[in-house]
């Protein structure tokens, strides 16, 4: 293949993933409510989303939802990948086993079942439903994440880390956190994005008093997608774009 | 105290499957002791209950006539060296040295001073900021023994160190090795599978096969007067043949082998009719031509099958009239300048007497 059409191939991926989000953006925009054809430009659908106090309250839901689920899953995650990779305990390799399966296994299975766990423990639905959900579909996430970059490192490191006197502790702050600490921000935003957009499991597991972003937007375009929902996927589209050329140049940074 | 470890009886079993058998070992306080063994044989295993990685099955290991069978590896006064020298990647080098300092929370002066007196030992103080990524092979190498002379072990135990290093630089490190272990004048116990390196670094070397110990001895000791086949075959090229007592006097005994007689030594007690196993080093076999020699009576007859030119030496594969095939090594020397075999030449072949080793076949 020539130059030319290698440069076309390579394009014509690019827009096949991102063109439907290109449009999204275009649109929010459109200085139209209903029409599909391009009415000029405008971002009166961004001054009404800042004074829409209702959507504001349920992206604070989200985000805190977001922030709080993806530290609790990086921090139990982490500790779950170091544990399977460092140590011998009964049911180890079951434990493994179980968590590719949690990846694999449909939403709605894990949304049904939790919903079950909750009226059967009688736990009102609302925040602390949703909070331990997301908590639990991000965990496999960061354990693959951070036990692949465990796997990749010289298992010898912490064997000579004790032979020089360290202790588990200090192993784990000095040599383990250090060396994973690109695997745990990237389980940490992994989660982040999982829980904020996450519409099945948080649908059967929250309350009516607790509303949360992807459950607002999945209910306004029951009747037809409104340009401010476009601009509020723009925003979150915009957002996503930031965390991840964020984490792209701290690694990047780092190396150089 | 004399001994600085002690192994008694130890052995290692793992699924019921044994490494290491009933091993009886005493290590002697500032000496250089080289374990060698093929791979697979028990060694590293020897070198990890040593530092503390793994626990006995049974037997007792004693540092300092103490008993530390069941003491962990922080808490023996050992250090490690590993085989792909385990450098912490996020730290620099003074980091990565300083580290089992840290750990024994010692005042900053401290850790400074003696972070840098063990960087200048292994001469490498200009290094000190660099990550270990920026270090070449011999580099890491010699960070990862200053990180474990830094602690001032009482053994330094290093498991295959050099085994990553191109030959010249290990040939260089092994010198170093021996330099540092007189400056320090600790303990070594280090562990290969290379016999060349046993022999150039050791005190004292142990050859271990299957799990046991098969001899301990000074370097000479193990290639001149190995004990059985296996210790010969495994440190140094040799030629093996199959011999048979004819008749035995107080002193000597009248063998045969490859179809001629000789008088040899009767060193360990042979008895008539008993089979043996004649042993020769390439380097002690001599060859001559058919025109340089006058009275080949004890001399086999063979033919030139490959010349190997080595530089300082040729080593030739003859083939004897019974079709077995011998190695044997020449030097350039006075008697010999020229050294030019061709191919398929006929050949007289003898050895300087009295350097055979001669060992019983058991197995007979």
């Amino acid at each position: 293949m020539n130059r030319i059409s290698r440069l076309a191939y390579l394009m014509a991926v690019y827009l096949f993933l991102y063109a439907p989000i290109f449009v999204l953006v275009a649109y929010s925009f459109n200085d139209s409510s209903y029409s599909m054809l391009w009415q000029g430009f405008t971002l009166r659908w961004y001054h009404s989303l800042i004074e829409n106090i209702d959507l504001q309250v349920v992206a604070f839901h989200s985000l805190l939802v977001g922030v709080l689920a993806a530290t609790g899953a990086t921090s139990i995650g982490t500790l779950a990948a170091v544990s399977l990779y460092r140590y011998n305990f009964f049911g180890k390799k079951l434990l493994h086993a179980l968590i590719f399966i949690l990846i694999i296994s449909p939403d709605i299975v894990i949304g049904i079942s939790l919903l079950i766990l909750f009226s059967t423990l009688k736990i009102s639905l609302g925040f602390w439903s949703l909070l331990l959900s997301h908590i639990t579909f991000c965990i496999p996430f960061v354990t693959v994440t951070v036990y692949s970059r465990l796997a990749g490192q010289d298992k010898n490191l912490f064997e000579a880390a004790k032979d020089l006197g360290a202790t588990e502790g200090t192993i784990f702050r000095r040599i383990l956190i250090p060396l994973l600490w690109p695997a745990i921000i990237a389980g940490w935003l992994l989660s982040f994005t999982l829980s904020l957009d996450d519409v099945i499991i948080s649908f059967f597991v929250t309350g009516p008093e607790f509303d949360i972003l992807p459950l607002k937007i999945f209910s306004m375009v029951r009747v037809g997608v409104k340009p401010e929902v476009n601009a509020l996927c723009s925003v979150l589209f915009g957002l996503t774009l930031a965390l991840v050329l964020a984490y792209q140049y701290c690694t990047w940074k780092k190396r150089s | 105290m004399n001994n600085i470890i002690e192994l008694k009886g130890v052995s290692k079993y793992y699924h019921d499957h044994p490494v290491l058998q009933d091993i009886d070992l005493e290590v002697k306080n500032r000496e250089f002791l080289t374990i060698l063994g093929p791979s697979g044989c028990g060694k590293t295993t020897l070198l990890r209950l040593i530092s503390g990685f793994e626990t006995p099955s049974s037997g007792t290991i004693l540092m300092k006539g103490k008993d530390v069978s069941e003491l962990p590896a922080p808490l023996r006064h050992v250090n490690t060296v590993f085989q792909s020298y385990a450098l912490f990647p996020h730290m620099n080098v003074f980091e990565n040295v300083a580290f089992g300092l840290r750990c024994q929370h010692l005042p900053k002066d401290e850790i400074d001073h003696r972070v840098r007196e063990a960087l200048r030992m292994v001469k490498l103080e200009h290094l000190i900021l660099r990550k270990p990524h920026q270090l070449s092979g011999g580099q890491q190498q010699r960070i990862a023994i200053a990180r474990a002379v830094v602690n001032k072990p009482l053994v330094l135990l290093l498991d295959e160190p050099l085994s990553s290093l191109d030959y010249r630089l290990r040939k260089t490190m092994q010198m170093e090795l021996k330099q540092l272990q007189s400056d320090l004048g600790i303990t070594f116990i280090l562990v290969t599978h290379d016999q060349e390196e046993a022999l150039s670094t050791a005190d004292r070397v142990v050859i271990m096969n299957h799990g046991l110990i098969e001899q301990i001895g000074t370097p000479r000791a193990v290639y001149e007067e190995p004990e059985n086949l296996h210790v010969a075959q495994f440190v140094g090229e040799v030629n093996i043949f199959n011999a048979k007592v004819l008749a035995i006097s107080p002193d000597t005994i009248e063998v045969e082998f490859e179809g001629k007689q000789f008088t040899l030594k009767n060193s360990k007690n042979f008895s008539e009719a008993e089979f043996l196993y004649i042993l020769l080093r390439p380097e002690d076999l001599e060859v001559w031509g058919v025109n340089e020699v006058q009275n080949p009576e004890n001399m086999y007859s063979a033919n030139v099958v490959q010349v190997i030119y080595k530089g300082s030496t040729v080593d030739l594969i003859l083939k004897l009239k019974s079709g077995t095939q011998i190695l044997a090594t020449q030097f350039f020397n006075e008697d010999d300048e020229k050294l030019d075999f061709r191919l398929g030449e006929s050949v007289w072949v003898c050895w300087r007497s009295g350097w055979e080793v001669i060992l019983a076949n058991d197995t007979r």
